[in-house]
C-alpha cells in the first residue's frame, strides 16, 4: 500500500495504480477524455492535469503518472484551473461550434467539461480545420471534424474488439482518425459511440431523432443473446428509439452487441397487435374473447393431446403460466429447444456457464466444442480476447466450424470423432489441457443441436472430469447456450428430457397432439405443425404466425416486465419500457385469461403473485443477480457419434430472431457483412 | 496532410538483390517476437527500392505488413507519421526547404520564392515531369550554418542566392543522381566551424 496526500487528506491506495485512479478512488473527480478504465493508457488529451509535489513545477497528466509513495497531490489550484482553461481551449480550437445539431448535445463529455472547466469564450480568430466523414458502416456515423483525437476509438478495436482498421494517420495539426473505408468487423462496433467523448461518432440509426434529456430511461435486460446484458431502453413517445448498456462488472462489462444494440427498429415492424382466427383459410381479426374462447373451447377438447414449443426470447414467468397451463390438461409435453439441442435439462451443471464470465480471466487453456463465442456472446468473446492479451490464457482449441475469434484459436478438426481421442486422454491437446492450471470447455449449440448433440454433450463432459476441469473452486465445464429463454426453461422444467424437442415433433407429426401453443417461436420445422390446431402466442408475424390458426399478440421483451436467467445461470429482471402496440399483451397475462377460460385459474392474478409461487416451487430463483451453481454430476451415457461435421448453424449473426430479422438496421448490416466478406474474398483471391 | 487510404492494387511487391539483403540485415537485429521493430528501416529500404516514384507503394506496404505480421493499419500509421516516409510519388529530387527562425533570419524567405520559380512548382508540389517536389520544412537541425536546404539526402548549407540558382541549374540539366552538386557548407566550411 502506498500512502499519498490528495488535497490535503491522506489517502491509501494500492502500488502500481495511476495518479488518477488513486484521486478517482479518493472520490476527487479528474476532468479526462482519453483515459478510459478499460482501455490501455494514451495520455494524449491532458485534461486530467493534477500538480504533483515534490515534483517539476509544471502541471502533470495524472492518467499516466504512477503514484508514488508520499506524493502531494493537488487537484485544484488556480494555476490548474488556468492550466485545464488552457487544454480546453486548445481542444475546443478545431472543434466546430454544432452543438445544436450534434447527436451527442447533452451526453458529450466535451460540452460538460467545457462548461465545468473551460474558457467562457474563443479567441481564435484564424479558420478552423474540416476534415471528412470516413465510413464506417451502417451503424456508426461520423463527423470527423468534432473529434478531438482522444483515440478511445481506436484503442477499442485493437484492443476489445479486435479490429485492426480504425487507426490515427498524420501528426500535429493534420492527424485524422480514420478506416479502411470499409465496415468495422466487429459485431461491438456499437461501443465506440459510447467511447466517443464528443459528436464525431453517433449512432447512425437513431439520428437526429432524440435529444438525450427527452427520453425516458429504463432498465432492462438484453434477450439477443443468453449474456443478458444489462440494458437502458431510451424511448420516446412510446417508441423504442436506442438501447445503450448499463455497466456490470460480472455480466456484459460496459459493453453490449450491436445486435443487443441495434435491432430495436425490429420492433416497430411486423407487429402483431391483435388477435386473429383462421376462418376459411384466411386470418381474420377479432377481439380478444373470440379468440380466446375459441382456443379454450380447442384446448378442454384436447386435454392431454396438448404441446406447448417456445421461443428463444421468453420470460420465465411466461414459460412458467405456459408449463402450468399444460400441466393443468395434463399435458407433459412441451420444451423450448426450438433448435434442437440435445442435452439433460435436469443436470444444472450440465447446462451451466459453470465458470461465470468474471472468471474466464483466470483460465490459461479453453477447448470451444462447436461454439462461435464471437458470434454467440460477443461480450463474452471480448473477454476472452481480454484473457489472451493480459492474462494468462494461453491455449485455445477448438472443434468445430472454424471461425475467426479475434484471437488465436488453433481449429483441431470439425468432426465429432476428434472429441472421442480427446476423452480417450491419449493426445497432445488433451495433454495441454489437463496440465493447465484452471482448463476450461465451452460447448455451444452448432454441437448440441444435432442427432448427437447428448452424445457430444457427454463427451465434453467426460473431458471435462477427466482433463481436471472439475476441481476445488473452479468448474471449467461451459455451456454456452444461445438463447436467453434456455437456462429458465431448463430451471423451471419447461425443457424435458435429453432429446430436446425431437420427440415432441414427431408426436406432432404422428398426431398424437391435437393443439399446439407456439410461444414467440418461428426456427423450427414448421411442417410439424401441420395436423395441430396451432396457437401461437408471439409479437410478430412471422413464419409460426403466418400457418397459426390463431394468433394471440403477445409483448416483446422491451414492453413487458419480465425475469431473464442467463447462461451463466443470473437471475436477472428487466421492466417495461413501453406499452405493447394495439391489443398485444405480456404473453403471461394471455395465458392467466387462457387458464381463466378454462375454467382453472391459476392462484395468482398479477405478476407479483405469479412470480410468489414460481419462487416456492423454484426457490434458487428467488435470489437476483447471483450465478445458480451446482455440484458436478457426470453428464449422460455414451452413444454412437455422427460421422457428419460440425458446421456453423447461423450464417448470419445479425438477424437471428423475429425482432432482428424485423430490423431494417440488422439488414443493413447484414449486407455490409456480406460485401465485407466478398471484398475479403477478392483481395486474397 | 493525411494521405488517403489508397485501393488495393493487384501489382505485387518484394525486395529485390542488395534491398533483399539489407532487409533480412535489418529483420536479424531484433530478437524473435521483436521483428516490427524493423518497421521504418523496410518502409525506408522499400521506398529506396522504388526509385521511379520514391514512395512506398501500396504493394510495398502490403508486404511489409505481411513480413513483419502487423495490421496494415499500423503500417499506415507509421507511414504518416513520419515524414520521410512518402506515400505519394516524390520527384526524383526532393527538395526540402527550411522555414525555421534560423533559416529565415539567414535568407530563407528568399530561397524559397526562387525555387519556386525555378522550378514552377509550390509547397508539396511535384514538378509534371515529375523530377523535383518541393516541401517547406521545419527545421532541418543544421542552424549554426543556416539558411539550408535538404535535396533526398543531402543538406546545403550556406545557401546564397547564387548558390541557389547554380544548383538549381546543375539539377535541371540532367541526371545527377550518381553525381549530385557537393553537399555540405557552400562557403567551404567544415561542420559549422566558425567562418574565415
Amino acid at each position: 500500500m502506498v500512502k499519498v496526500l490528495i488535497d490535503g487528506r491522506e489517502h491509501e491506495c494500492e502500488e502500481g495504480m495511476t495518479v488518477l485512479q488513486a484521486c478517482e478512488q479518493a472520490g476527487v473527480e479528474i476532468p479526462r477524455f482519453c483515459y478510459h478504465d478499460r482501455l490501455s493508457i494514451a495520455g494524449n488529451c491532458r485534461m486530467c492535469l493534477v500538480k504533483i509535489s515534490p515534483g517539476p513545477p509544471k502541471p502533470q497528466a495524472s492518467c499516466a503518472l504512477p503514484i508514488g509513495e508520499g506524493m502531494k497531490i493537488t487537484t485544484d489550484s488556480p494555476s490548474l484551473r488556468s492550466a485545464r482553461k488552457g487544454v480546453m481551449e486548445f481542444l475546443l480550437i478545431n472543434h466546430p461550434l454544432d452543438c445544436p445539431i450534434c447527436d451527442q448535445g447533452g451526453e458529450c463529455d466535451l460540452q460538460d467539461q467545457a462548461l465545468a472547466y473551460g474558457f467562457d469564450r474563443s479567441r481564435f480568430a484564424e479558420n478552423k480545420r474540416a476534415t471528412g466523414e470516413k465510413f464506417m458502416g451502417p451503424l456508426v456515423k461520423t463527423v470527423m471534424t468534432r473529434c478531438i483525437h482522444c483515440t478511445r476509438c481506436v484503442r477499442f478495436a485493437n484492443e476489445v474488439a479486435g479490429v485492426d482498421t480504425i487507426g490515427m494517420l498524420g501528426r500535429g495539426e493534420d492527424v485524422e482518425i480514420t478506416t479502411l473505408e470499409q465496415t468495422l468487423d466487429s459485431e461491438l462496433s456499437g461501443n465506440v459511440i459510447d467511447l466517443c467523448p464528443v459528436g464525431a461518432l453517433t449512432a447512425k440509426p437513431s439520428a437526429f431523432r432524440a435529444r438525450s434529456w427527452e427520453v425516458e430511461k429504463t432498465d432492462s435486460i438484453d434477450v439477443m443473446d443468453a449474456i443478458g446484458s444489462n440494458i437502458r431502453i431510451d424511448s420516446k413517445q412510446g417508441r423504442v428509439l436506442r438501447i445503450l448498456p448499463r455497466l456490470h462488472e460480472e455480466v456484459n462489462e460496459e459493453w453490449i452487441s450491436d445486435k443487443a444494440r441495434f435491432s430495436c427498429d425490429g420492433l416497430t415492424r411486423q407487429r402483431l397487435d391483435q388477435p386473429y382466427i383462421r376462418k376459411e383459410g384466411k386470418l381474420v381479426p377479432v377481439p380478444w374473447q373470440e379468440a380466446l374462447t375459441l382456443v379454450a373451447t380447442k384446448t378442454k377438447q384436447a386435454r392431454a393431446r396438448c404441446a406447448a414449443i417456445a421461443g428463444n426470447q421468453c420470460d420465465v414467468e411466461s414459460l412458467y403460466a405456459l408449463k402450468k397451463l399444460l400441466e393443468g390438461q395434463g399435458s407433459q409435453m412441451f420444451d423450448a429447444r426450438q433448435g434442437g439441442a440435445q442435452f439433460d435439462p435436469a443436470l444444472r451443471n450440465g447446462y451451466l456457464f459453470n465458470t461465470t464470465f468474471a472468471r474466464v480471466a483466470e483460465s490459461d487453456a479453453l477447448l470451444i466444442v462447436g461454439a462461435n463465442p464471437r458470434e454467440d456472446a460477443p461480450t463474452l468473446n471480448a473477454r476472452l480476447r481480454q484473457a489472451w492479451l493480459h492474462g494468462s490464457l494461453k491455449h485455445v482449441f477448438g472443434i468445430g466450424a472454424s471461425c475467426d475469434l479475434t484471437y488465436p484459436c488453433i481449429w483441431l478438426d470439425d468432426k465429432p470423432q476428434r472429441l472421442v481421442k480427446l476423452a480417450g486422454g491419449k493426445d497432445g491437446v488433451f495433454e495441454t489441457l489437463s496440465q493447465a492450471k484452471r482448463p476450461m470447455l465451452i460447448v455451444g449449440y452448432d454441437a448440441l443441436e444435432r442427432n448427437d448433440g447428448k452424445e457430444i454433450w457427454h463427451l465434453c463432459g467426460v473431458i471435462a472430469e477427466k482433463a481436471s476441469m472439475v476441481q476445488e473452486g473452479w468448474n471449467g465445464f461451459n455451456m454456452l447456450h444461445r438463447n436467453a429463454s434456455s437456462v429458465g426453461a431448463c430451471e423451471i422444467g419447461f425443457n424435458r428430457g435429453l432429446e430436446g424437442i425431437q420427440p415432441l415433433l414427431v408426436a406432432m407429426v404422428q398426431g398424437d397432439v391435437d393443439v399446439a401453443f407456439v410461444m414467440e417461436a418461428d426456427d423450427f420445422d414448421l411442417e410439424s405443425l401441420k395436423r395441430c390446431f396451432t396457437v401461437y402466442i408471439g409479437h410478430h408475424g412471422e413464419r409460426t404466425a403466418a400457418q397459426a390458426d390463431v394468433i394471440l399478440p403477445s409483448a416483446a421483451y422491451t414492453e413487458k416486465d419480465g425475469t431473464w436467467i442467463n447462461t451463466e445461470g443470473r437471475v436477472q429482471q428487466g421492466f417495461a419500457a413501453v406499452s405493447p402496440p394495439g391489443a398485444a399483451q405480456a404473453a403471461w397475462r394471455i395465458l392467466r385469461a387462457l387458464a381463466e377460460e378454462l375454467g382453472e385459474p391459476p392462484a395468482w392474478n398479477d405478476l407479483q403473485g405469479l412470480r410468489t409461487s414460481l419462487v416456492q416451487e423454484h426457490p434458487d430463483l428467488g435470489t437476483l443477480d447471483r450465478p445458480l451453481s451446482a455440484a458436478w454430476q457426470s453428464l449422460g451415457k455414451a452413444g454412437v457419434l455422427r460421422e457428419d461435421a460440425i458446421v456453423a448453424k447461423r450464417d448470419n449473426y445479425y438477424m437471428t430472431c423475429p425482432i432482428s430479422r424485423a430490423s431494417e438496421t440488422m439488414s443493413a448490416c447484414t449486407r455490409a457483412r456480406r460485401a465485407l466478406r466478398s471484398s475479403a474474398m477478392t483481395h486474397a483471391a | 496532410m493525411v494521405q488517403p487510404m489508397p485501393a488495393t492494387s493487384s501489382a505485387s511487391f518484394s525486395f529485390r538483390g542488395a534491398f533483399a539483403e539489407r532487409a533480412k540485415k535489418e529483420l536479424a537485429k531484433y530478437p524473435e517476437g521483436r521483428k516490427q521493430s524493423a518497421v521504418l528501416a523496410l518502409l525506408d529500404l522499400a521506398q529506396r527500392q522504388n526509385g521511379k516514384t520514391n514512395c512506398v507503394t501500396d504493394a510495398a506496404m502490403a508486404t511489409v505488413a505481411s513480413m513483419l505480421d502487423m495490421p496494415r493499419m499500423r503500417l499506415e500509421e507509421i507511414a504518416s507519421f513520419y515524414t520521410m516516409i512518402h506515400r505519394k510519388p516524390v520527384g526524383k529530387y526532393h527538395l526540402q526547404c527550411c522555414m525555421t527562425t534560423p533559416c529565415m533570419l539567414r535568407g530563407s524567405d528568399d530561397l524559397l520564392p526562387l525555387i519556386e520559380k525555378t522550378l514552377g512548382i509550390r509547397n508539396t508540389e511535384t514538378s509534371p515531369d515529375g523530377r523535383f517536389t518541393l516541401s517547406k520544412v521545419e527545421c532541418l537541425g543544421a542552424c549554426a550554418n543556416a539558411p539550408v536546404v535538404q535535396i533526398n539526402d543531402d543538406l546545403y548549407e550556406d545557401l546564397t542566392r547564387d548558390d541557389m540558382e547554380t544548383l538549381l541549374a546543375q539539377l535541371k540539366k540532367g541526371d545527377l543522381t550518381k553525381n549530385m552538386p557537393k553537399a555540405g557548407s557552400q562557403r567551404g566550411r567544415r561542420g559549422a566551424e566558425p567562418q574565415g
